[in-house]
């Protein structure tokens, strides 16, 4: 082809990154090529995000090198990268809240005085190019998601930029606005751009990009180039790279892998229930909630959850889960409504005796809300326990029954820790979830609250974390599930709420083919007007 | 031959207001830029006495009130430097090192003050006034406000330039996002380490130059401790304030007010313990706080060292 | 190997808290230097006036209020709260003795008077602690601030008792009258120790094991590890905050109560000893651990007994006690950021730095490797 004489090609040589421990990458080299989408595939922990902090220039490689047309170049700080045309949209928002658009488009200019005119002129530009419009005055913190990430995708481009990098963007977006987000890359990449595109899900990747890069465990283990993806069927595809992606664990995790990669639709994995076999567990009747903090409250929310029943709850991030969460544990005070447990009305009643009814809550912040870092495995899974028999007697600790719990529910939940001294915060993602679960799920448990119970962990403890909630409930337990992937709440709900600005604005039962349309029809319906 | 008495008496009470208030204002607007760009400068009372005594030895030593003020922002850079390298630099804890430097100016000034000075306790007499034409002919007002020092307006200026470049230059917005979040700064290709280093040192500077206009002309001598809290009152002020320098400027003024009422209503023949003149700044900072409270914002990253990549 | 683990972990926190103690009586003997004093002359004072002779007993009973401070501020401190407004709790505490002791005693046993006077200094330091501690659990206000701004009121608060109702009429300065010697906390028999010596001991393990074995003493750490882990874990934090700040700031007040009935017996106006400024540098070097806080406190009680008469001896004055705790915080942040590199296996240096103080000779090595 004539175009591959033009473009220009960015290529990574055996880049090596290690942090105490783990190594990150191992020797990890391609090519990226302008006009092209690259994806780069992998589960979380597979060295994605470190390989694009080094073309931030956020990190330096151990060794390695990354050249432009051949010509070496070394990217020392996110200055040199914003130079050389890098532009990187981070998984994580960077817009400063409390500035407008048009401010944290010209963040990190070096002139002194501010030329407003001339970048509300490249805003112009910019908004023309991706197709869309963004109000130059209106605070980043007023955006809705969608648009936040068209103005992070601006400012990558501000300065006019040669490769743009998304990391994970499809992660906290509805169904309609990944499609949106499709066309804008699009015509990124008419533009010449080179654009490489990180996810976890396969069909995403399938669908949007041009060739496709596997990592895993900090290495390329696979590559499906233009021609050769082009040339494939989807089920060709999709079997090239599962292969890839989970090596001689595919075995093992058998016909999850294709749901766990993402690969298709997903489909509900739980055994149907009679819900009026069932007894009610939970239930809201008009709740709202009241906080200190600035955060969404949950606004008149009814709802109900049977026993055996795993209720999910969608919606992007940030519209009330963790409000709604709190209210059921009793971490957040209840400002009008009433909450029945079991028939019981327990809206008055704290975290200490709801715990002990069997209101258990799984906190999305696993680090700072759900563990003390700082403190032993064992102390952590019993912490909620404080001053409780045996583990406390007239308010002196007890090490011996502390330790002997302990041991049970590591050897029971399989968490990988050195010992049961060693401090939580030093322990993996996937092994401090265990820690929660472990610690929410026993001693007579009968509803629990999971709030994005696998964000950031690796597949192999997705999955088990998931067998992990189907089990409790087919054991009777009442699951109140709250996630911002859609898969997982299709693959493990019985039926699904979705919420928005900490309303529930409708409910579908997951009985079939269509759930996911439905639930995004009600999330887009719900949030027109901000997106 | 009453209103005579009562417009002297008004000039006075106008020169008072202002010589409290422009130690205050000038501290407050340094604490305003460090703490935007994220750094909660403890030592700032440390950093006022050092300024305060440089500006001092410096100005009998010279005789030129000019000089003694460059030593006061000399004095208050060197006195920060500690800051910058072990809080910005580092990233340790700076509550601990913003103490640390309190105690150290607070004692090494009082040592050297006591050990040079107590046996001819010194006074440096008044700055020499600039009266604008015209202005300073006004009765009453005129000699309280428009026949200041120049150091006076030189001040004015600062403040104004500042309040005017935090708000509105490249380089305020550098400075207010290192507070508000420095990861976006830094992946914007600016740097954090530097941005807040500038403002520490700024901050510094002013606070310096704060603590030598409250020896060269509000108290026209040094003693030790002289301070006495007014770093701390800063603070206050630059929470209360949030980030805008121009509400800086105000409530300084009002801090003036306090001071200056005391000794006024003294003059008018109500007599107040000097204890409770002393108090009535901090009792208004508590009122405010507790009627304000809820606005009290301070940046986000107020406080918290910045490491790339740690979350 | 657990058991050399140990070992090592506790030689390793001797070190980590010995060496910036060190340093710092090294720097301030330089600075002296510097001034043209003699930092031989200052320590030969410190010893001779700080432990030789009886005056051993003179640091043993300053250790009585400076131990029972270091409490006070573990309390708050371990609960991630910033009790930064000791000096005034400190001056209520001892008003209370000072201003009440002398009616106190007439009517009532010195026993009891003793008693009532405790417990009303620690109700008045507790009572005067709720401004910041309820403008922190309601509205988040920095409590380093309104607890600093509080302890400047607490300041003029006791001036004007002390120059008010509480003042001595006999006597022109302004000061409260003299408690009597029979009223004065008794001695340890045989020295000329007040028994708040042997109070502020025992209240150091007291707090030591509430600390440390008991389930408040756990709720406290998680507080002070993470407030949002402590409210998931059904605490109430609203109470936790004002309970600490009470407790912090009772203690504070009943060290200055017991340093009047102690020591002093009777108050000056302005007189500010500012003990928590010395003492807040000890209990990081403890690790805010109550029990291994006794041997700093008894190193700084030395060195303050010493010091009064050897920094005027050497030409210095008092004050330079605030150069030395100052540094000792310097070098104890440093000291701290050197072990935790170490430990990690990391250079010294943070990576920013690193990269700028490298940079030329990278550049160099690319040039000639180009």
């Amino acid at each position: 082809m004539t175009t591959t004489a033009t473009s220009e090609v960015i290529s990574l040589r055996d880049i090596t990154k290690a942090f105490p421990g783990v190594i990150a990458n191992d020797h990890v080299s391609l090519d990226i090529v302008s006009g092209q989408v690259h994806c780069l595939l992998g589960e979380n922990g597979a060295g994605k995000s470190t390989l694009i902090s080094i073309l931030a220039g956020m990190q330096q490689p151990d060794s390695g090198t990354v050249a432009f047309d051949g010509k070496v170049v070394d990217i020392t700080s996110p200055k040199v990268a914003v130079d050389y045309g890098i532009g990187v949209v981070h998984q994580h928002s960077t817009l400063v809240p409390a500035f407008t658009v048009l401010e944290n488009l010209m963040l990190g200019e070096s002139s002194m005085l501010q030329n407003t005119k001339r970048a509300e002129q490249r805003l112009g530009e910019l908004a023309d190019l991706l197709g869309v419009e963004i109000d130059p005055h209106a605070l980043a913190s007023d955006l809705g998601l969608g648009q936040q990430q068209q103005v992070e995708i601006a400012k990558a481009m501000w300065k006019g930029s040669r490769l743009l990098v998304l990391d994970e963007p499809t992660s906290m977006l509805t169904p309609q606005a990944i499609e949106h987000l499709g066309e804008s890359i699009a015509r990124v990449k008419a533009q010449g751009l080179a654009v490489v595109l990180i996810t976890h899900k396969l069909r995403e990747a399938y669908a949007m990009g041009d060739c496709v890069t596997i990592l895993r465990g900090g290495r390329n283990v696979g590559h499906i180039g233009v021609e050769q993806l082009a040339a494939y069927s989807e089920a060709e595809a999709q079997d090239a790279i599962l292969a890839a992606m989970f090596g001689d664990d595919l075995a093992a995790v058998g016909d999850e892998a294709s749901d766990l990669a993402g690969a298709a639709e997903a489909t509900r994995e739980v055994r149907a229930i009679d819900f009026d076999d069932r007894p009610v567990r939970l239930e809201l009747r008009d709740v709202s909630s009241r906080g200190l903090g600035r955060d969404i409250e949950a606004d008149g929310v009814t709802l109900t959850v049977h026993e055996g029943e795993i209720l999910g709850i969608a919606g992007i991030d940030g519209h009330g889960q963790g409000a709604l969460s709190e209210v059921v544990a009793g971490q957040r005070p209840v400002a009008s409504g009433t909450v029945f447990f079991d028939g019981e009305d327990i809206t008055k009643s704290g975290v200490r005796s709801r715990q002990q009814l069997g209101v258990r809550y799984v906190t999305d912040d696993r680090l700072h809300e759900g563990t003390v870092g700082s403190m032993s495995v064992a102390l952590n899974l019993v912490i909620k326990r404080i001053g409780q028999r045996p583990f406390w007697k007239s308010g002196r600790i007890q090490p011996k029954a502390v330790d002997t719990e302990a041991d049970r529910l590591i050897q029971e939940y399989g968490i990988r820790t050195p010992s049961p001294e060693t401090r939580a915060g030093t322990l993996s993602g996937g092994n401090i979830q265990k820690i929660l679960l472990a610690r929410e799920l026993t001693n007579g448990a009968k509803l629990v609250v999971v709030n994005k119970p696998t964000y950031g962990l690796d597949l192999k403890t997705v999955h088990l974390v998931r067998e992990i909630l189907i089990d409790f409930a087919a054991r009777g337990g009442s699951v109140l599930l709250l996630s911002t992937d859609l898969d997982e709440l299709i693959e493990l709900s019985h039926r699904i709420e979705v919420i928005s600005r900490g309303s529930l604005v409708g409910g579908v039962v997951n009985d079939g083919v269509g759930t996911a349309e439905k639930v995004g029809h009600y999330m887009t319906g719900a949030i027109e007007g901000t997106d | 031959m009453s209103d005579m008495l009562s417009a002297a008496f008004i000039t006075v009470f106008i020169t008072t207001v202002i010589a409290q208030a422009m130690p205050l204002m000038l501290a407050s607007v340094g604490e305003t830029i460090g703490e935007q760009a994220g750094v909660l400068n403890l030592g700032i009372e440390g950093v006022m006495l050092v300024g305060a005594y440089a500006g001092f030895v410096v100005t009998l030593s010279t005789g030129n009130f000019w000089i003694g003020m460059l030593a006061g922002v000399v004095g208050g850079v060197v006195a920060n430097l500690a800051m910058l390298v072990l809080n910005v630099w580092l990233g340790l804890n700076q509550i601990v090192i913003g103490l640390a430097i309190t105690l150290i100016g607070e004692g090494i000034t009082s040592v050297l003050y006591l050990q040079n000075y107590t046996k001819s306790p010194a006074s440096l007499g008044q700055a020499p006034k600039l009266a604008i034409p015209g202005l300073g002919d006004i009765p009453v007002v005129g000699p309280a406000i428009f026949q200041q020092s120049g150091i006076f307006w030189v001040a004015l200026l600062i403040a104004l330039v500042l309040a005017f470049a935090l708000a509105r230059t490249n380089w305020g917005l550098s400075t207010r996002s290192a507070g508000q979040k420095p990861s976006s700064l830094d992946a914007a290709g600016g740097s954090v380490m530097r941005t807040r280093s500038i403002a520490v040192l700024l901050g510094g500077g002013l606070a310096g130059l704060g603590g030598a206009y409250l020896s060269l002309i509000t108290t026209a001598t040094f003693s030790p401790l002289l301070t006495n809290g007014l770093g701390f009152i800063a603070i206050v002020i630059t929470m209360l304030s949030r980030g805008r320098i121009i509400i800086v400027m105000i409530t300084s003024l009002i801090y003036g007010l306090a001071v200056a009422i005391g000794p006024a209503l003294q003059v008018i023949g109500f007599t107040i313990p000097a204890d409770l003149i002393k108090m009535l700044p901090f009792l208004i900072v508590i009122v405010m706080l507790i009627l304000f409270a809820r606005s009290s914002v301070v940046p986000p990253a107020l406080g918290s060292a910045y490491t790339r990549g740690a979350r | 190997m657990n058991e050399t683990s140990t070992a090592q972990r506790f030689a390793q926190g001797f070190v980590r808290s010995v060496v910036p103690v060190l340093l710092a009586l090294i720097v301030s003997g330089l600075i002296m230097l510097a001034i043209g004093s003699s930092p031989l002359e200052f320590f030969a004072g410190v010893w001779k006036y700080g432990i030789t002779g009886t005056n051993w007993q003179r640091s043993l009973s300053l250790m009585a209020p400076l131990l029972i401070v270091a409490i006070g501020l573990i309390v708050a401190f371990r609960g991630q709260l910033w009790n930064l407004g000791y000096n005034g709790q400190y001056l209520l505490g001892a008003v209370t003795a000072s201003g009440l002791g002398p009616i106190l005693f007439d009517v009532l046993p010195a026993f009891l008077a003793t008693i009532v006077i405790f417990v009303v200094a620690v109700l008045v330091g507790a009572v005067w602690s709720l401004i910041p501690a309820i403008l922190k659990a309601r509205y988040g206000t920095n409590e380093i601030i309104t607890s600093l701004v509080m302890s400047f009121i607490a300041v003029g608060v006791v001036n004007l008792l002390i120059k008010g109702i509480f003042k001595d009429p006999a006597v022109s300065t302004p000061q409260t009258p003299v408690i009597g010697d029979d009223y004065l906390l008794p001695f340890i028999p045989g020295t000329e120790i007040h028994i708040g010596f042997v109070v502020a001991i025992a209240l150091a393990i007291v707090a030591q094991y509430v600390l440390s074995r008991t389930s408040f003493g756990l709720r406290v750490d998680i507080f002070g590890a993470s407030p949002k882990a402590a409210r998931h874990v059904g605490l109430n934090s609203t109470w936790m905050v004002i309970l600490l700040f009470a407790l912090s700031s009772g203690l504070i007040a009943l060290a200055g109560s017991v340093d009047i009935l102690g020591q002093f017996a009777y108050q000056r106006a302005d007189w500010d000893p500012r003990y928590g400024d010395a003492v807040m540098p000890l209990v990081f070097l403890a690790r805010f651990r109550p029990v291994a806080a006794i041997p700093f406190v008894a190193f700084y009680a030395v060195l303050a007994t010493g010091g009064t008469l050897a920094s005027q001896q050497a030409g210095l004055n008092v004050d330079f006690l605030l150069v030395i705790v100052g540094l000792i915080l310097l070098f104890m942040t440093i000291t701290e950021y050197l072990g935790n590199r170490r430990q990690l296996g990391q250079s010294y240096l943070p990576a920013g730095l690193r990269r700028t103080v490298l940079q030329p000779f990278r550049k160099e090595s690319e040039r000639t490797s180009a």
